[in-house]
């Protein structure tokens, strides 16, 4: 799942001329960062739900846990488990 | 008195953290009317010191014209200092619809509507005339004023990568089952000086039906032919469905801002937007101030042609001088610099040498894109800049960057 998000941050956030100078891996920030701005998040909620399957509530896609790559799995997962 | 001692503590250490991060803005004190030649006090006690300004958005030079003046010194007399009242109230004076025709005629729309600012206009716009079926498709650099009112906005929201159409056109497709798409982007932006591509962007709204909304605030009133705007630049004036823009910066850089475009949108705005129903309308001598910027730029496009031959001068400059400026057509020149401290650095240096300019870094720019931002005027004239651009080369080489490029003032500084 981590690839798969991370490749999907890269062609989703990333421009061209970023890729050289930002290094993406689960553990990098990504909102406290800059790459990815919380009003640009609602793109990477859709991709998650629609990939998964699950709905993601609000409050819980929240810029604390949307700001890895690996609390992002931990929140899919868990939904994943409710579902 | 529930102000205590402990709350204070907590705004308090709140500050000290933005202190600690170099992030606290400080304002200097300007102590004569805005012009290419402006008297500072700074730091706060020192001596006035007389530097050349190069970061007002006074694009056109009109802040201080005296006719501008003489306008609305006309206005307070005849019309007074103030209404206290909103617009539907008794807020709307014969000169407000003037001005708001006026408007129109001169962005060549449909209609108009004032705001107090365009952080207004774009606060209340989108809320006004969209709804949960619709989906608003914007730029992500646009900016922070469309980013707050497209908060407040129950449409969908979704982003399209800075000026990228591969990427908006997979927007638009995905899009395609609401009922409004709307695209959003300003036409210069702000930070980087570059005009979004309206020409490829109406194309792309043709083909998908799609309506496209403007905020063409560092825009109007120099770019095109004419100066109306972005639009004209692109040749697009009549595919624009809603142009957001203010009267705070080429139209005479007092207050003010407007929505101007299909009269449906503009009508939902008067009956619907919270911040022109629930504040204040402009001021008398603001609206009578702007009618003769109008008039001024109806009359001749001798100020921004002037614009446009210093905008030419500075890019050339700056570029031969061996620094590196985001490329573009606007008088928004950033001249870049990554690193936070050395545009910190470089601005004070240039403030010594004559030159106010200011550093911008993150959060208000990406990190590791610190610049300085300048900015050209119709006020300034090809000595005064050349004299700038002296300053530049001299500071440029105190720090060793003339010559580098990106990676290797990166190299040099680190980011």
């Amino acid at each position: 799942m981590e690839d798969a998000v991370l490749e999907y941050i890269r062609s989703e956030y990333l421009d061209e001329d970023d890729e050289d100078d930002v290094e993406l891996d689960i553990n990098t920030p990504l909102i406290s960062s800059g790459i990815v701005d919380s009003f640009s998040m609602v793109s990477l909620k859709r991709f998650l739900e629609k990939q998964h399957s699950i709905s993601l509530p609000d409050e819980e896609a929240s810029a604390e846990a949307f700001d890895t790559v690996a609390s992002i799995v931990v929140l899919v997962k868990r939904h994943q488990g409710n579902a | 008195m529930a102000y205590s001692s402990a709350i204070r503590e907590v705004h308090g250490s709140r500050l000290s953290v933005m202190h600690e991060q170099g992030l606290l803005k400080e304002e200097r004190y300007i102590h004569s009317p805005q012009s290419a030649n402006i008297e500072v006090e700074y730091p706060s006690g020192s001596e006035l010191k007389s530097v050349m300004n190069l970061c007002a958005n006074n694009y056109l030079g009109l802040s201080s014209h005296p006719d501008v003046i003489q306008a609305a010194h006309r206005a307070l007399d005849d019309r007074g200092y103030g209404l206290s009242s909103v617009r539907f109230i008794c807020g709307t004076q014969d000169i407000h619809r003037e001005l708001e025709g006026a408007l129109s005629q001169f962005l060549g729309t449909e209609d108009t509507i004032l705001f107090p600012s365009c952080m207004d206009a774009n606060a209340g716009v989108f809320e006004a005339f969209l709804e949960p079926e619709d989906v608003i498709i914007s730029d992500r650099l646009v900016h922070a004023s469309i980013v707050d009112g497209i908060r407040l906005c129950k449409a969908v929201t979704d982003t399209y990568k800075h000026a990228n159409m591969k990427h908006l056109e997979q927007k638009l497709e995905e899009h395609q089952d609401k009922r409004v798409r709307l695209i959003v982007t300003d036409g210069v932006f702000s930070m980087d000086g570059d005009l979004a591509p309206l020409d490829e962007i109406c194309a792309l709204a043709e083909k998908y039906d799609a309506m496209v909304l403007v905020d063409d605030s560092h825009s109007s009133g120099f770019m095109g032919k004419t100066g109306r705007g972005t639009h004209e630049h692109f040749g697009v004036v009549d595919k624009i469905d809603v142009i957001t823009t203010t009267l705070g910066k080429a139209l005479g850089g007092a207050a003010g801002g407007c929505v101007s475009g299909r009269s449906e949108v503009v009508e939902l705005c008067r009956q619907r937007a919270r911040p022109y129903l629930f504040s204040n309308t402009m001021a008398p001598p603001l609206v009578a101030g702007a009618l003769k910027v109008l008039e001024i730029l109806s009359g001749s496009t001798e100020r921004r042609d002037k614009l446009e031959e210093n905008t030419r001068f500075w890019r050339q400059g700056l570029t031969e001088a061996g620094l590196v400026i985001k490329k573009g057509d606007s008088p928004i020149v950033p001249v870049m610099l990554y690193n936070a401290k050395l545009s910190q650095d470089v601005a004070r240096d240039l403030f010594e040498d004559g030159i106010y300019v200011v550093g911008f870094f993150f959060p208000v720019v990406p990190n590791g894109q610190a610049r300085i931002r300048t900015q050209l005027s119709a006020d300034h004239d090809i000595p005064l800049l050349q004299k700038a651009l002296d300053a530049f080369k001299r500071v440029g080489d105190k720090y060793g960057i003339l010559g580098l490029d990106k990676k290797r003032i990166i190299e040099k500084y680190g980011l």
